[in-house]
């Protein structure tokens, strides 16, 4: 079974929806890459996936055993973390709290799932350094671990290569695509189709208020709105 | 010389009274206090509740003082607390921008204030009991037993729920939106963190006045930000700093008769420039 299905689901704010209809799953080992131009209805679908909004109407499953908040997130870099005092310690420790809500202290499980995770995200001798001081890609590596330390099954990056130059960007998309390959879920929103579909399994592309596709990598490449999106994309 | 020896001396003889004793206590504890949560605000970009507050806290005294009531926190605590709930939790929400919002209440609750206090005269000298509520009266010389007493649990309270809520408070202050997507209970924490920033506004005010707690709110947290590049660091700083300058504002205002409140805000703002100064020496190096 799927982790995450979604059957029908209408996005939006109070009622007005963004996008409609769109139907799609992840289960262990793919990666959905979800295409859009800039209104899409992108940043809406990550919201009510997180369930910090609801969807307007429609299904939204889990699969397997995952919890209901089970879902490790990479957030956009924002202003707002750039001067934030935080060790890289601190911020991936964060990423063990929602799997031991009620202890007031980190204990020794919660120090090694960061442990493993700083060790695997290549940041681990890093982890006395403060974020704000780290690169565009070492801050990115820092977010997906502590979105690994959230959970080992299904991630969601939203937009997290934006900002990141192209060698560092491949570096970081290798990472995912492990991290796939071993099993993991992930989904991915991202305006760069052409990397992002070299690691991508499935795609989920909106445009004009509904889904335009879902389905497979390759039966993306075959219905030719790659294209389409590229040249719309090219013009923003 | 002879001036530092007989400062010395006065100083001796200053601290074996008992009120000397309890401002520096009250003042310790409030900064303290103060300064922990200040981490929080001014990372959450809300550096300004501190000022809004106190602001609403004076409206709210001055309505208390027109309406005769004998025990004026009565009034000024819930309305203080309401006020910070609304800021924190529920103005985002109304699409009003934070800081507006913030100003908006600052300024309205002080208008409002001025004018109860100046229509309803409830004393001889209608400004200055203004000044005195807005820059701190000698009040903190004048503390009883039982607002050290008061002070003392509400610091116990602070610090405890800090320590025992400190992860989950890092976990907010960082990223709200990661820790609410993976379940944590940030309406709860923020909820928290409104009232008690309003006590601690509330028990500020007598000691600095309302114009300056945000002083003691701010300072300390940029302080620390400035040389210092973890959490942790920067919460231990700042409660350490800013409980060191309230006793020397408290005992250098009473060695040259400065203003207690304007004393311990300058003494902030000294230990703030020299951090300032050392941040960019480190940054070089
Ligand atoms: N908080 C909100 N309340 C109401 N409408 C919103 C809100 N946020 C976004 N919208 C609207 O929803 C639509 C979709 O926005 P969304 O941010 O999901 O697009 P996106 O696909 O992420 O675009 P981009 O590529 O520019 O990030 C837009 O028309 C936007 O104006
Ligand atoms: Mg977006």
């Amino acid at each position: 079974m799927a982790y995450l299905t979604c059957k029908d689901l209408n996005i939006g704010y109070e009622g007005t929806p963004v996008a409609e209809g769109l139907s799609f799953s992840v289960s262990a080992g793919e990666c959905l890459v979800v295409l859009g131009e800039n209104g899409a209805g992108k940043s809406t679908l990550v919201r009510t996936l997180l369930r910090l909004i609801r969807p307007l109407s429609g299904e939204m499953l889990t699969g397997d055993d995952l919890g209901k908040n089970e879902i490790g997130y990479l957030p956009q870099q924002t202003e707002f973390q750039r001067d934030f005092p935080a060790s890289v310690e601190e911020i991936v420790l964060s990423g063990t709290l929602p799997k031991h809500p009620f202890s007031p202290f980190y204990g020794k499980e919660q120090r090694q799932t960061a442990k493993a995770n700083m060790m695997l995200m290549n940041v681990y001798d890093m982890r006395k350094k403060s974020f704000r001081n780290l690169s565009g890609g070492q801050k990115q590596r820092v977010l997906l671990a502590r979105a690994l330390c959230a959970t080992e099954r299904l991630l969601l990056l939203d937009e997290p290569v934006s900002g990141l130059d192209p060698k560092v960007t491949a570096e970081f998309y290798q990472l995912t695509s492990d991290l796939v390959k071993n099993g993991i879920a992930v989904i991915m929103v991202s305006h760069d189709l052409h990397s992002a579909l070299e690691i991508a399994t499935h795609v989920l592309h909106i445009g004009s208020r509904k889904q335009l596709f879902y389905g497979t990598r390759e039966e993306y490449l075959a219905s030719g709105l790659g294209k389409t999106f590229e040249e719309g994309g090219a013009s923003e | 010389m002879n001036t530092i020896t007989d400062s010395l001396e006065m100083l001796k003889l200053y601290l074996q009274q008992g009120f000397v004793i309890r401002a520096l206590i009250v003042g310790l504890l409030v900064a303290l206090c103060a300064s922990l949560l200040g981490v929080i605000l001014v990372l959450k970009r809300y550096s300004f509740i501190g000022d809004g507050l106190s602001h609403v806290a004076f409206g709210a005294m001055a309505a208390a003082s027109v309406l005769q009531l004998a025990n004026q926190n009565i009034l000024i605590l819930p309305v203080t607390v309401l006020t910070a709930v609304f800021l924190l939790t529920y103005s985002r929400k109304m699409k009003l921008n934070g800081d507006a919002a913030v100003a908006m209440v600052s300024v309205g609750a002080l208008a409002i204030g001025y004018l109860l206090m100046n229509r309803f005269k409830t004393g001889p000298n209608v400004s200055g009991d203004v000044c005195s509520t807005l820059f701190g009266s000698t009040s903190i010389l004048t503390l009883e037993t039982s607002d050290v007493i008061f002070s003392l649990i509400m610091a116990v309270i602070v610090v405890v729920s800090f320590l025992l809520f400190y992860h989950k408070i890092f976990a907010v202050t960082f990223d709200e939106i990661f820790a609410e997507s993976c379940g944590m209970k940030t309406r709860f924490l923020n909820l928290f963190i409104a009232a008690i920033i309003a006590v601690i506004v509330v028990m500020g005010m007598n000691l600095v006045g309302s114009l300056l707690i945000s002083a003691l709110i701010i300072f300390p947290a940029l302080s620390g930000m400035r040389i210092i590049g973890n959490f942790k660091g920067v919460v231990i700083f700042s409660a350490v700093s800013s409980s060191f300058c309230a006793v020397m504002g408290v005992l250098l205002s009473i060695l040259f008769g400065t203003p207690v409140g304007a004393t311990i805000v300058a003494v902030d703002l000294g230990l703030f420039l020299i951090c300032a100064l050392l941040g960019v020496v480190l940054h070089r190096g």
